[in-house]
């Protein structure tokens, strides 16, 4: 698939309506432009000035809110990307969710790969921000997926009950899930799906597609905590991820259930890798075997997954860009979680807390998910070897508390390597 | 998509059969009509302002249906939507309004005049009257594809239009973004107040984008006449009062929107509307004249009664519980109210209205009295 999105449609042109308003031309402060009625097959709709479209964020409290001031949307306002993509349509989740005063969140999305770059004047601001200051003008993004890398990597299965990685991928040439087509994301299926069934050996798996599951194939999903559900967080839905559903998602997994694929959830694709207990070195052994294995599959049949050297893998949400990598571990800390050093302990080591629910869950008896902070600017072997690290780290401090010894607040490490 | 164009020209490259959606699970009044031949002629359309059948039928797409309630599963993105798509729309509001055919003329009547009776509904049973209705105004798109520009435009018309009202029916606007906590404890205390769309079936569609901007509430100071506006339709009008006197509910009714179109006209604006469909609104099953009359009324015995069902189907009318739309009735109060919309004036179904709840409450003095009520059944309206 040759990759168009060189082809950057400037503005769209203006075209007004026939007029329907009076004689008088300013209506509330509003104009329209009257210029001759088009022919039949163009859009044609009352165009309002960028001021007047400009959406009120008084309120808001979200990463695009924070940056989309007026003159950046009377820039971009009326650019598209060659899908047709607009700036409107990037941050309609923002407008609709002015966020909480104590979480940001990030308020825009992607449509397509090219909204990165048609849009960036917004998507940059936001991506430094929410990615620690990461510069996509000026700095390169490290991709490595040589799990030989990886140093230590088994952990103490006494504290550490499961540990998992994942990422997500998206194909290029095809529209992201707020704006694919449903033959776009079919055929997103029909790909990955393809791909999927060469997997051989331990990755060798089946596909369940959400139309056409069982209800014992759909209850043995739920029982392996595999199966999701239609998006309900006003987060996706007002960013139109979850229209159409269930058609095209599905779910894959290998045999072994340690390797398993969401397809057409948020993204086109999500890769998990998992096991119980703490080999966290083979959990990203198989992970990165799996995703090169995919890829070298689908490549096989002329496609390529979203990449570039700035923002490393392309996905949907500009908050998962670069690896789109979270390796995590549930790690039980009964004395380290009770510890007022424990926050700034995580925050040294770059890590970040969930309960054992997953994001905005609450722990539950001492068990913390455990993962890496970052996800942009650091490679994977980087960002697994940190978590590695970290959560030996925490684990050598409960194992200190247990002991009636004290622990230290460890060095900042540095983010950009 | 809604608000942008995105589809149509991606969806061009994929023929039909890739895009046509899986409707197989579906029970709506779209997936009843919607054919894969229907879908490949109608793909390549859209209307003066960008509206395509995708976006028609996304909110029927996402939402299979109830086995037992048959949703519509489409709406409007502007006025041409029904005239682009008539080869959808038409079987549609056919198989929803009872047989209304696409060479029927629908009759529009707002003369108070013309209603006969209606101001001695029983209080003691009757214990509000309501008649409600919406407005698009012509030349702007509906809710689930307009534009906040165009959104905010129409708040403003709608504002400087109702700022004009007068005597009995001069009032307030309350922008749901600038309320404040005293205003807003008012307006729920009024029963006025309206929120945010939660049901999927309007999420899906588009309506509830940026909420609440361009949204708000007017009423006049005596509370008896509201206007919602830019929620499911550009204007949702409601005349409305305590007790009985649905005629004077009425008149207000018609007034109201009477004096409303004209301020309207005034500044080069009128509502949607043809003699065809009658006044245009977002979703089919609200065409012809939008119109729902109703009461809240006691009918404890009656409504227990087996043939309380067919009385109301003869009589054309529905129930509802008092909280509304898929509510349930509580203490044996019932929301009664015209089951019609297009193929009727506006005359004629708040005529319908006040004779049938005259005679329910007849029936239901009756049974309290112990006495039968067969030589009171209807005949089939």
């Amino acid at each position: 698939m040759a990759s168009s999105f060189a082809r950057v449609l400037s503005s769209k042109r203006k075209v007004g309506i026939l007029s329907l308003v009076g004689a008088g031309s300013l209506t509330v402060g509003f104009f329209l432009n009257r210029e001759q009625h088009v022919n039949a097959g163009a859009h044609v709709r009352r165009i309002y000035p960028p001021s007047a479209e400009y959406p009120d964020l008084r309120k808001h409290n979200n990463c695009m809110a924070s940056h989309l001031t007026p003159a950046v949307y009377a820039k971009l306002s009326d650019k598209t990307t060659p899908n047709g993509y607009t700036l409107d349509l990037a941050i309609q989740t923002g407008v609709d969710n002015p966020g909480h005063p104590f979480i940001k969140t990030v308020g825009m999305v992607a449509g397509d790969e090219e909204s990165y770059e048609v849009f960036a004047g917004i998507f940059n601001p936001v991506i430094k921000e929410r990615h620690n200051g990461y510069d996509p003008c000026t700095m390169n993004h490290p991709t490595d997926l040589d799990a030989s890398k990886i140093r230590g990597g088994q952990f103490d299965d006494k504290y550490v009950l499961s540990s998992r990685v994942r990422t997500g991928r998206s194909i290029r040439g095809l529209s992201l899930p707020p704006a694919c087509t449903r033959a776009e994301r079919r055929e997103v299926e029909r790909v990955v799906i393809d791909a999927l069934a060469g997997l051989k050996g331990d990755l060798a798996g089946k596909y369940f597609s959400l139309t056409l599951m069982t209800e014992q194939e759909q209850q043995q999903l739920i029982d392996d905590h595999f199966l999701f559900d239609k998006p309900v967080s006003p987060l996706l839905t007002c960013a139109g991820m979850a229209r159409d559903w269930p058609d095209a998602r599905g779910i894959w997994h290998n045999n072994e259930k340690t390797f398993l694929v969401w397809v057409n959830e948020e993204d086109h694709t999500r890769v998990i890798s998992m096991e119980k207990g703490g080999n966290m070195k083979r959990v990203f052994e198989r992970f990165c075997k799996g995703l090169q294995e995919v890829e070298r599959l689908i490549q096989e049949k002329g496609w390529e997954f979203m990449w570039n050297e700035h923002l490393g893998y392309i996905l949907t949400c500009p908050s998962n860009l670069g690896t789109g990598l979270r390796a995590g571990v549930h790690v039980t800390l009964p004395r380290l979680s009770k510890d007022p050093r424990f926050p700034k302990i995580l925050d040294n080591l770059r890590l970040q807390k969930r309960g054992t629910g997953g994001v905005d869950t609450a722990a539950v008896g001492n068990t913390f998910d455990i993962s890496n902070l970052d996800r942009l600017g650091q490679s994977e072997v980087q960002l697994v070897q940190t978590v590695i690290d970290g959560v030996n780290y925490l684990i050598e401090c409960e194992k200190k508390l247990e002991r009636g010894q004290d622990i230290k607040i460890p060095a900042p490490i540095s983010q950009f390597k | 998509m809604p608000f942008g164009n995105t589809h149509n020209q991606l969806k061009m490259n994929y023929i039909a059969e890739q895009e046509y959606p899986d409707l197989s699970q579906h029970n709506n009044h779209m997936a009843k009509v919607l054919t894969l031949e229907m879908y490949a002629n109608l793909r390549d359309k859209q209307t003066p302002s960008g509206f395509t059948v995708d976006d028609v039928i996304q909110t029927g797409v996402d939402n299979p249906g109830h086995p037992f309630i048959m949703t519509v599963g489409c709406v409007a993105g502007d006025e041409e939507t029904y005239e682009v798509f008539k080869d959808l729309l038409d079987p549609i509001i056919e198989d929803r309004h009872g047989g209304y055919k696409p060479t029927d003329k629908h009759k529009t009547d707002l003369n108070p005049d013309n209603l006969q009776g209606g101001d001695d509904l029983d209080p003691n049973y009757v214990l509000s009257s309501r008649v409600r209705t919406g407005r698009s105004i012509r030349g702007f798109c509906l809710p689930p594809h307009c534009s906040r520009g165009e959104r905010r435009a129409i708040e403003g018309l709608s504002v400087e239009a109702l700022g004009a009202l007068d005597g009995d029916l001069k009032g307030k606007y309350y922008a749901l973004k600038d309320m404040t906590e005293e205003e807003q404890q008012q307006l729920i205390d009024d029963h006025f107040l309206f929120d945010k769309p939660v049901s999927p079936l309007l999420l899906a569609s588009g309506m509830a984008r940026d909420w609440p901007d361009g949204r708000g509430i007017w009423h006049n100071d005596n509370k008896t006449f509201l206007v919602w506006v830019n929620e499911e339709d550009h204007l949702r009008v409601i005349s409305m009062q305590k007790g009985g006197n649905m005629k004077e509910v009425f008149t207000r009714f018609c007034t109201g929107l009477t004096k409303i179109e004209e301020l309207f006209k005034e500044k080069g604006h009128e509502f949607m509307w043809n003699e065809h469909l009658g006044y245009v609104l977002t979703c089919p099953s609200n065409l012809g004249t939008g119109l729902r009359g109703g009461v809240h009324v006691k009918l404890p015995n009656l409504s227990k009664h087996e043939k309380f069902g067919e009385i109301l189907k003869r009589l054309r009318l529905q129930k509802r519980g008092t909280g509304g739309v898929d509510t349930a009735a509580v203490g044996g109060i019932f929301d009664i109210s015209n089951a019609d919309r297009l193929g009727f004036s506006e005359v004629e179904l708040v005529q319908m209205v006040v004779d049938g709840v005259k005679l329910l409450v007849e029936m239901e003095k009756r049974l309290e009295a112990g006495q039968s009520i067969n030589d009171l059944m209807p005949e089939q309206k």
